[in-house]
């Protein structure tokens, strides 16, 4: 689970990182009204949406004046942002950040990452802040200092100041540094999260070390025993159907072709997928029903499929372990039943209690057309949404 | 033979009173495996699907001889019960369980390679279907029909993908010697590596699939293995050539975030290392079948 910038700066800043001041702002008003209660000259508007690069997407304004700022928010509430990291629908922008300009020194690079060769946790630094690791890491990869940290003792001081020493800090700033680190290590092993990444962080004119940006990612695996960070989810930010999907126990991701999939495992799913693509066709969906598919899951499945408009055909490919395919058929029929089915229907089944299954579909008399082996099922997809597309013209 | 284990591989579960656990214990029974009790704190003493239920997994092993678990016990607490089999001396141990946060996992790994590696558990899974050797024993939730003894090794992440093969196989009359799921999660008991490496060992495989996926370093490590110190054949195949970057699809280990990791990449880099590919997911088994023949 993501969260906001903004979030990810108030968690940090209770583990002992250093933030500029700032506050949220809902509306151009509550902007010019933060800008007001943070005093100073030069204030930064900060779009919150779950990406980052939103500098270059025009996300972050600096403003000198409170008119500036009025109309940097009326320019961003309510804007779809287009970064590399969203896809090309974007994100809302439907809160900001509104935060003292910091007078930047330097831009460095901070992270920290569960590396999942090693087992454990890593630290990541790079003198070179402000821009995308990866692009550091294909650049300049001799740039990037990684220290890997034993899960059992945690995180050395000494480890902590050869990572300031590697960011090429002044003797000076090390406590600081230490300190800060420490606190993104504390924060991630108490909050259980997957990542926090503050890029950059930079030096202020005044020798402070500020996280100008922060971003924490969490184990969703982790949110039952984390209650606040669950509290911080922001459905907005997320794609409405995957969301609605999760909320019916099934995983489902969304992408850009027209043949609907349903099918039971991750990786039977990938691979069906795989099979689509390999005939000629392209998949509109990742979606696995998981084991105990019961016939208000499929039917919950098949609606979540054909609520993709571009769907043109759709895959069924179930192999029966847990489940038996005479299940599984009279689900499928009843759904079919159900809903009014405007596309060609492809079901494979395989496993456990087989033939029964197959005749269920074969008796119900709906125009379902059946294969046998997955190479089947995906010419026969691929066929079927040809045909479809041809007859639309 | 086979590996990890066989028809006299005394088993229990941990688990074993609640309603999955119940369930997968009959199936696995049913199957013939040597079931030999099971484990639910607070209900030692009693009896449940004609075995004994012990309240530690340390009775288990001292009064049942226990030599594997399978533990069916919930995401916030299996991180825990694995470690209980590990200290009680439990030799192979298969986690069904999905969704153990990654830092429990973290915990698991470090207490594991704290013991001595003659005493050290074998840990396969999370959130895997766990381990069959056909004909023989099963420890995991698969349909068990579909698997004909033979002579190949699969080891997979996924368990459906698992079953696909199993069956492509199977419909080209070539068997299994043991299939081994390792789980679609980030941080895996055992890897890639570890099982090709026991089944290098095994005299009764003679040649071994390899299912992976999108997401972390581990097919390559183990097409490097296979490179250096494997005689025999390895095929593999991996999912997710469709999948997009950054987006998990369904397992949580299967995103791709960095360099490498993606289905074509690693598709590259195996061939490379003299790994035979599978073209597509439906060309598992005649990929195999191709490779027998030659041997």
């Amino acid at each position: 689970m993501d969260i906001h910038e903004y979030q990810a700066k108030q968690l940090l800043s209770e583990y002992g990182v250093k933030i500029a001041a700032g506050g949220l702002a809902y509306s151009p008003e509550d902007a010019v009204q933060r800008s007001r209660e943070i005093g100073g000259h030069v204030w930064v508007v900060k779009a919150q949406i779950h990406s980052g690069a939103r500098g270059k997407a025009g996300g972050i304004k600096v403003c000198k004046t409170h008119d500036e700022i009025s109309e940097a928010a009326e320019a961003l509430l309510g804007k779809r942002l287009v970064t590399h990291q969203t896809g090309p629908a974007g994100k809302q922008c439907l809160r900001l950040y509104v935060e003292a300009g910091t007078d930047i020194a330097k831009e460095l690079y901070f992270s920290l990452l569960i590396d999942r060769a090693q087992e454990r946790i890593v630290m990541v630094g790079s003198a070179q802040g402000g821009m995308e690791i990866e692009e550091l890491a294909e650049n300049n990869p001799d740039a990037i200092k990684k220290i890997y940290i034993e899960p059992a003792v945690g995180l050395q001081d000494f480890q902590a100041r050869k990572m300031a020493f590697a960011l090429g800090l002044n003797a000076d700033l090390v406590p600081q540094a230490v300190k800060l680190i420490q606190g993104c290590y504390r924060a991630m092993r108490e909050l259980d999260a997957n990542m926090v990444e503050i890029n950059p962080l930079v030096i202020t004119g005044h020798g402070e070390l500020i996280a100008l940006d922060a971003k924490m990612s969490f184990d969703d695996n982790a949110l039952f025993r984390r209650q606040k960070i669950s509290e911080l989810r922001d459905k907005t930010q997320e794609d409405p159907r995957e969301m609605a999907a999760a909320d019916r126990g099934l995983s489902y991701v969304g992408l850009d072709g027209d043949i609907g999939c349903m099918i039971n495992g991750a990786g039977l799913a990938m691979a069906t997928m795989d099979m689509i693509k390999l005939a000629g066709g392209e998949p509109a969906n990742f979606l696995d029903v998981g084991g105990g598919a019961s016939a208000e899951r499929t039917e919950k499945a098949f609606r979540m499929v054909l609520q993709d408009k571009n769907v043109k055909a759709m895959l069924v490919n179930i192999f029966a372990g847990i489940n038996r395919c005479d299940w599984i058929a009279e689900g499928v029929v009843h759904a079919v039943k159900k809903i009014d089915m405007q596309v060609p229907l492809i079901v494979r089944l395989s496993g456990t209690n087989v033939e029964e299954g197959r005749k269920i579909i074969k008796d119900s008399g709906l125009p379902i057309i059946m294969a046998e082996t997955l190479a089947e099922a995906a010419e026969k997809a691929v066929q079927a949404r040809n045909e479809v597309v041809a007859r639309l013209g | 033979m086979a590996i990890f284990i066989d028809k006299d591989t005394r088993i229990i579960v941990q688990g074993f009173t609640g309603k999955i656990g119940t369930f997968h214990a009959q199936e696995m029974i049913d199957y013939g495996s040597n079931v030999v009790g099971g484990i639910t704190p607070g209900k030692g003493g009693q009896t449940h699907l004609g075995r004994p239920v012990f309240n530690t997994v340390k009775e288990a092993v001292e009064q049942a001889g226990a030599e594997a678990s399978i533990v069916f016990v919930p995401p916030a607490y299996a991180a825990d019960s694995i470690m209980e089999a590990a200290e009680a001396g439990i030799k192979f141990c298969v986690s069904i369980t999905d969704g153990i946060p990654t830092q429990d996992m973290m915990k698991v790994k470090i207490f594991l390679s704290k013991f001595p590696k003659e005493k050290r558990m074998v840990l396969t899974g999370p959130n895997c279907a766990g381990t069959i050797s056909p004909g023989k024993s099963m420890l995991g939730i698969m349909p068990g029909h579909i698997y004909m003894p033979g002579n190949v090794g699969i080891v997979g992440r996924s368990g459906t993908l698992g079953y696909e093969a199993a069956d492509q196989m199977k419909a080209l009359g070539i068997g299994i010697s043991t299939s081994v799921g390792i789980g679609g999660d980030p941080i895996n008991g055992s890897s890639h590596r570890d099982i090709l490496e026991k089944f290098e060992q095994d005299p009764e495989t003679k040649v071994i699939v390899m299912i992976g996926e999108i997401g972390g370093p581990q097919e390559v490590e183990a097409g490097i293995f296979a490179k250096e110190h494997m005689s025999k054949p390895v095929v593999a195949y991996i999912a997710g050539l469709t999948a997009p970057k950054g987006r998990r699809m369904g397992h949580a280990g299967a995103i791709i975030s960095s360099v490498g990791e993606s289905a074509a990449e690693k598709v590259e880099m195996l061939q490379a290392l003299g790994v035979t590919i599978a073209p597509t997911p439906a060309a598992m088994g005649e990929t195999v079948a191709k490779v027998l023949a030659k041997l």
